[in-house]
């Protein structure tokens, strides 16, 4: 059979499985539809959350990026891991037993303030439209290489399966079908890295495999990799060329910022206790590790590989015409290409003057089972691990955006007395549209995907994240002080972003930088800012009102929680 | 009140507190001390075929990561059997 047929085989059984999933377990109130009626197992619970929060970003663009950064590649390793640490030990407990359904909802009753929580609902609103629209793009990219549909008809197809069963499922039908996208991503991720460690190196565990020797010789596969990297005039690959500063900003702004996601931290209201949220948060970080620690190895066999096969063992290059296929393959959808600037006929790589070279980093994932010369079934379940990834992450941010218009917006603000039953009906209509709308923006992508990322990463580290620590760990902080912390934390995160990335970015270089900070560590700085503007208008208004003062103490600890209830 | 008098509630969170920066301890110095800022020096040390700065970066601060929380999660536990504010 070839390529083309198993991967219509395997997308497509992958297919019929979430929508059978979704028909199963479909939602009868809206308690089911925002947070699974409150009874998710923490193990099925922390499954969903790893599939939920590894989005086609990690799935297909992380090792490509480690591939080309080396050492630097940690701040993504470091940042999108960590952050479960702050999570587990510092919010999800307290949420689980403040027990409503949004971060707006605690946002709001802590603060005790409209105004404080429609900050928090157009923050969130923010920050998950900006991460739904790159998902839909994954989608797109991997049906159009795999599939050989154009990009509009894969982002259509994808669409529609999404709005499937989020509309018919809500939480229950999400969290179910993401245990089962879980399983199928992760597969996908190891056996072409098992596969690939066995051949280069001889271990079965690629985490083993890249701190070991080559097979066939005595020199160590990263000492290796060093070699080539300073031969061809690359930085040494684990060393890497950012200022400590910055790498030090940047993991910190992630790790804050992934603790402050609001679809990451809605997960722990599904479980049924505190203990549970705890726990669950344990179990997602274990299934999130087996992916990022297979990521770095499976970027350094890529390197090897890529840099083997395209200069040739001799580091000559190698002929155009005997170029290998997937060579080819990816130069048909202009994400590689070869010029031949000394007119020799040959390939060649390199980070300096005689690179003919240009290479997308987004491939690596995607190509290397085709560099590796694995069977057909590998690539075509590469291929499903990639859609599972970008489905089951824009299904978790379309809930959140729907729960934040019907709940937050709508029950909360504008039509107060609205009923259960109109309440998840809009609940629907909202993710209904909210997919159109991401489907646009999959469609027509603005050039700017990439950047918006970390803007979103900036704004939730600058905004949620100190509010919802100070309202857990320091009950006298009032209201004004929270609402001047996120909005000092977020207008100057933003701004600074702005400036660097959109209305300047030529100036985007570190002499510029404020303490060499670039733009994608500057959420730490704008944290700091909203943790002391916070403190210090504090000190000069209103104390807090008993009665929350009262909620604070009684989310401190676990007993008398009940299932997480609308009001 | 679900402790028995408000002395035992400040102790609980007390305990709370100074397990979780304890734990926040370790957490930043495997990752923002060993990975980041000792990275260099580190470098020094061979781990196999890593340099143990580059291993602690790229894969031994994640393992450190997971352990942390099952520890937390099991030491709470603990923790709310003590003060008696578990839940059933």
């Amino acid at each position: 059979m070839d390529i083309q047929t198993l991967t219509f085989l395997i997308v497509g059984a992958s297919f019929v499985l979430y929508i059978g999933i979704a028909i199963w377990s479909r939602a009868g109130s809206t308690s089911d539809f925002y947070v699974a009626g409150g009874g998710v197992h923490p193990v099925a619970n922390g499954m969903a959350t790893a599939a939920d929060w590894m989005s086609a970003a990690s799935f297909i663009s992380m090792a490509g990026l480690i591939s080309f950064m080396g050492y630097d590649g940690a701040v993504y390793l470091m940042g999108w891991t960590g952050g479960y640490v702050l999570l587990a030990l510092c919010l999800a407990p307290y949420l689980r037993k403040f027990g409503k359904f949004t971060v707006p909802d605690f946002v709001g009753d802590r603060y005790y303030s409209q105004l404080a929580r429609t900050v928090a609902v157009i923050c969130a609103i923010f920050v998950c439209f900006t991460y739904v629209a790159g998902q839909m793009r994954g989608v797109g990219v991997v049906f159009s290489r795999f599939l050989e549909v154009d990009i509009t008809t894969g982002v259509v197809i994808g669409m529609c399966i999404v709005f499937f069963y989020t509309v018919l499922g809500g939480m229950k039908g999400i969290t179910y079908t993401q245990v089962a996208q879980y399983c199928v991503l992760i597969f996908a991720y190891l056996v072409p890295a098992v596969f690939i460690s066995m051949l280069m190196t001889g271990n079965v565990l690629p985490q083993v495999g890249f701190g070991s020797t080559l097979t066939g010789t005595e020199t160590y596969l990263l000492d290796k990799l060093d070699g080539l990297s300073t031969e061809l005039g690359f930085a040494e690959y684990t060393s890497g060329t950012k200022s400590t500063i910055d790498v030090f900003c940047i993991t910190a702004a992630l790790m804050v910022g992934t603790a402050g996601l609001p679809h990451v931290i809605v997960r722990f209201f599904t479980v049924p206790k505190v203990r549970d949220a705890r726990k669950s948060a344990g179990w997602a970080l274990l299934f999130i590790a087996i992916l990022y620690t297979t990521a770095p190895a499976i970027a350094s066999f890529a390197r090897v590989n890529m840099i083997n096969t395209i200069n040739g063992e001799q580091m000559q290059g190698t002929e155009y015409a005997q170029a290998p296929d997937w060579i080819k393959n990816w130069e048909r959808t202009g994400l590689i290409s070869w010029q031949d600037k000394n007119d020799d006929g040959k390939m060649f790589y390199s980070g300096d003057e005689r690179n003919e070279m240009q290479i997308d980093r987004d491939i690596m994932v995607l190509a290397n089972p085709e560099i590796a010369n694995l069977p057909g079934w590998v690539i075509a379940l590469v291929a499903a691990g990639g859609i599972a990834a970008a489905l089951s992450t824009s299904a978790g941010l379309l809930l959140v955006i729907s729960t934040s218009v019907s709940h937050d917006l709508l029950k909360r603000n504008l039509m107060p007395d609205i009923t259960d039953k109109k309440e998840l009906f809009y609940a629907r209509l909202a993710a209904g549209v909210a997919i159109v709308i991401a489907g646009y923006f999959g469609v027509n992508p603005p050039g700017f995907v990439a950047q918006v990322v970390a803007f979103a990463f900036g704004l939730a580290a600058s905004s949620f994240f100190p509010a919802i620590i100070m309202g857990i760990f320091y009950k006298k902080m009032n209201k004004e002080g929270a609402i001047a912390g996120m909005l000092s934390g977020i207008t100057f995160t933003a701004a600074y972003i702005i400036y660097f990335k959109f209305i300047n970015p030529a100036a985007n270089v570190p002499a510029n930088w404020w303490f060499g900070i670039s733009p994608e560590g500057i959420g730490t700085l704008g944290m700091l800012l909203n943790f002391g503007v916070a403190l210090l208008v504090n000190r000069f208004t209103a104390e807090v009102p008993q009665d929350v003062q009262e909620m604070v103490e009684s989310i401190r600890f676990p007993k008398g929680s009940g299932a997480a209830k609308a009001h | 009140m679900a402790f028995e008098n408000p002395q035992q509630a400040t102790a609980y969170w007390r305990e709370n507190i100074a397990l979780v920066l304890k734990l926040l301890a370790v957490w930043f110095i495997v990752s923002f001390g060993c990975g980041i800022l000792f990275a260099d020096a580190l470098n020094q040390i061979p781990l196999f075929g890593f340099k143990l700065g580059f291993w602690f970066a790229q894969q031994g601060s994640i393992y450190v990561f997971v352990v942390l929380i099952f520890v937390y999660s099991r030491l709470m536990a603990r923790l709310d059997a003590k003060y008696n504010v578990h839940e059933d």
